[in-house]
């Protein structure tokens, strides 16, 4: 019987055949589906963007945090913890995870140039993958919605709460990083750790704790980033990967160091991806994150915001 | 080059003197106490040790039971198992390892049609008999003479599917696969099958295996006009969120998933999006709900009972596959009444009316499979569990 109904619902949508309404409800869909994803390679991209000005290192660990954030919430709810207290945990437990990263594989390394330290990252994220395989295990887990999965429809497109939640908490962050870098003492330590290093270290700043801080840092915000997306798009052990490509993506295309770059780099490249399968096709999907990053390297090398750090002194 | 000559001739004498130790072995009596070797190499940890972990239990149980009732033909069975951790590479070094070093009689085994691929040419040029637990209909398509495989393959759930659609009057549908292996295979083989049921598919979408959200593709399926369903043939995370997306989207039209995803866990992760949903599945995963009197019950429900209590783990359908792997295998031997492996190609080629936790195999020299639709069971899901559609 609702393939009937079904029938006489895509018939009478035919009948209005390419109204404008409907091109539009595509686009919008679109638009929805692109903001939600690239909120998501944005705050992964914001993490990358922290530790590249605190170190010149690209922390291609970046996208596990998001994966640590969360699996554990997944666990700490199954162990019987509410949702709060499993995600503030979940959260901890990353920056921790990020502060041992800093001080047992980054730091011994002071000294060394940034390809050594950027291959000591990659072999930080593979050795975190092979920890969580056995700390969680090698399943797909979901995380209830945070208000329901009931879809809200907007102009003949329709959209889940838990994207506003991922949104929100993106532009939430973005802005508590900006007050943070701008108006904090300790921030603006991190941005003259950035600019100078040597300088820094001159007026008195403790650069090590400095770094140490700006992994902490990106790695709660990536796994921030993790515990509101999860209930979207699930989450294994092995999800960082490519949150870290699409992140990577997105910071290069912003302009690798600039906060604002990598939140528009980030959407830039979920609405990219989104368009490209809802327009062109769905093969070629993946790609469009690396067509984007040879465009723009090509075109605007130091990204569409990307300005050296020393321009800001 | 004269070095190359050289150690090429020393390899070939390798190969003659270890070919000719093993034939020793093979006519050399057994004693009493010597054990029938089986070889297995399954992908118990690593990508899909979702499937190889419940297959290497399975084999593992199974050959227990069967030295604790006295082995086979008076003489215990050892069961020599690898793990390759889903590595193309490592199964085929692991295969030329039960040929050449144990010595294996044959194999059971090949979690991934990667892995199975990558060891049918040593097992065909051993001449070692090699059941298969991977799913792609290349591994017995064409027919090769010592390979056999027990799951379903991906053309009989497609015809299976197919069949449920057209009961239901349905002609025109919308296909979103995934570009994995399994989505690829499977969409291939639906593709061959789907005008035999006087179906046209009017709309195609794919999407990587790794994609977090395919509203973009869902929406071109859901403007296309005229669709009465839409076949999602996938595997791992994708297809549950298909079904999240596809419920987002307010699509109305009725969804199919694959076998690929019978498992609890699809039910788990599409949550309340997956009610109404349709798939092709084995009995096993309906072994309670099935009818007293079908054919499968009563070896479902006890390899259901010996694999939950020995492991405490809920039974799915990859650990059938090496369950009717192992029996195929042990009932070949017995039938043969010897442990050359010629003899016992020959015993499971020759395998009739075998009722298994998959279906019913009847195997022949055309088919080394030996299963049809029946062996599918059409579920759909409603209140968040399995319902069959149709009443045998």
């Amino acid at each position: 019987m609702s393939i009937v109904d079904a029938r006489h619902k895509a018939g009478h949508d035919e009948a209005e055949g390419a109204a404008p309404g409907k091109v539009m409800a595509e686009f919008l869909q679109l638009v929805f589906s692109g903001l939600t994803v690239g909120a998501v390679y944005a705050l992964v991209a914001l993490g990358f963007t922290l530790v590249y000005n605190a170190s010149d290192v690209i922390n291609f660990a970046q996208g596990d945090f998001v994966m640590i954030g969360g699996m554990g919430t997944v666990f700490l709810m199954a162990a019987g913890l509410a949702l709060p207290v499993a995600a503030f945990i979940a959260i901890l437990a990353a920056v921790l995870v990020g502060l041992l990263l800093h001080r047992l594989a980054i730091e011994p390394a002071r000294g060394a140039s940034p390809v050594s330290l950027i291959m000591i990252t990659i072999g930080a994220s593979i050795f975190i993958k092979g920890v969580a395989q056995l700390v969680f295990d090698k399943q797909f887990h979901s995380l209830p919605a945070f208000s329901g999965t009931t879809p809200i429809a907007i102009g003949g497109a329709t959209l889940l709460p838990q994207s506003f939640w991922v949104i929100g908490g993106m532009l939430v962050l973005v802005l508590g990083l900006w007050v943070f870098l701008e108006r904090t003492l300790i921030g603006k330590a991190v941005l003259a750790t950035a600019a100078n290093r040597l300088a820094a270290k001159l007026v008195g700043i403790n650069v090590t704790v400095v770094l140490a801080l700006a992994f902490g840092l990106s790695a709660a915000i990536g796994a921030v980033g993790g515990i509101l997306v999860t209930p979207i798009t699930l989450t294994r052990y092995d999800v960082g990967t490519l949150f870290a490509l699409k992140g990577f993506a997105a910071a290069m295309v912003g302009g690798m160091g600039n906060p604002i770059g990598a939140v528009v780099g980030g959407l830039l490249i979920g609405l990219l991806e989104a368009f490209g399968a809802g327009y062109l096709s769905s093969t070629y999907k993946d790609a469009v994150a690396f067509v984007a990053i040879l465009v723009v390297l090509l075109l605007m090398p130091q990204g569409l915001f990307g300005r050296r750090a020393v321009e800001r002194v | 080059m004269p070095q190359t000559a050289a150690r090429r001739a020393l390899r070939a004498a390798a190969v003659i003197a270890s070919t000719a130790v093993a034939s020793v072995f093979a006519v050399t009596p057994g004693l009493a106490a010597d054990p029938i070797r089986i070889g297995s190499v399954v992908s118990a940890t690593g990508p899909a040790s979702f499937l190889g972990d419940p297959e290497q239990k399975t084999l593992k149980l199974y050959v227990e039971a069967l030295n604790k009732k006295g082995g086979l033909m008076g003489r215990p069975v050892e069961l020599v198992l690898y793990d390759d951790g889903g590595d193309a590479n490592k199964a085929r070094t692991f295969a030329t390892r039960l040929v050449e070093d144990d010595k294996v009689v044959a194999m059971v085994g090949g979690t991934t049609t990667g892995t199975t691929m990558a060891m049918i040419p040593v097992f065909e040029d051993a001449k070692i008999p090699f059941v298969s637990l991977a799913g792609a209909i290349e591994i017995v398509e064409p027919v090769r003479a010592f390979v056999f495989k027990t799951p379903h393959t991906d053309k009989t759930a497609c015809q299976k599917i197919f069949e449920d659609m057209k009961s239901r009057g349905i002609t025109k549908v919308g296909m979103i696969s995934g570009t994995d292996g399994f989505g690829k295979s499977m969409r291939a083989q639906c593709m061959k099958v789907v005008g035999d049921y006087g179906i046209t598919v009017a709309a195609e979408e794919s999407y990587g295996p790794t994609d977090a959200d395919m509203t973009p593709q869902l929406n071109k399926i859901k403007n296309t006009a005229g669709l009465q369903a839409v076949l999602n043939p996938g595997f791992g995370q994708g297809p549950a969120i298909v079904t999240r997306n596809y419920a987002q989207l307010g699509i109305t039209l009725p969804l199919y998933q694959s076998h690929g995803v019978a498992s609890k866990s699809f039910i788990e992760l599409a949550g309340p999006a997956a009610e109404g949903v349709r798939l092709p599945a084995p009995a096993l995963l309906i072994a309670d709900k099935l009818a007293e009197n079908d054919p499968q019950k009563k070896v479902v429900m006890e390899y259901k009972k010996s694999y939950e209590s020995a492991t405490g783990q809920p039974v799915s359908t990859f650990g059938g596959y090496g369950f009717d792997g192992i029996q195929i295998l042990v009932q070949a031997i017995e039938r043969a009444k010897s442990t050359e492996p010629r003899k016992i190609r020959d015993a499971i080629e020759s395998t009739k009316g075998y009722v298994g936790a998959t279906g019913l195999y009847t195997m022949s020299p055309k088919d080394h499979l030996g299963l049809g639709t029946e062996s599918f069971r059409m579920l759909e899901i409603k209140g968040g569990d399995w319902v069959p559609t149709e009443t045998k």
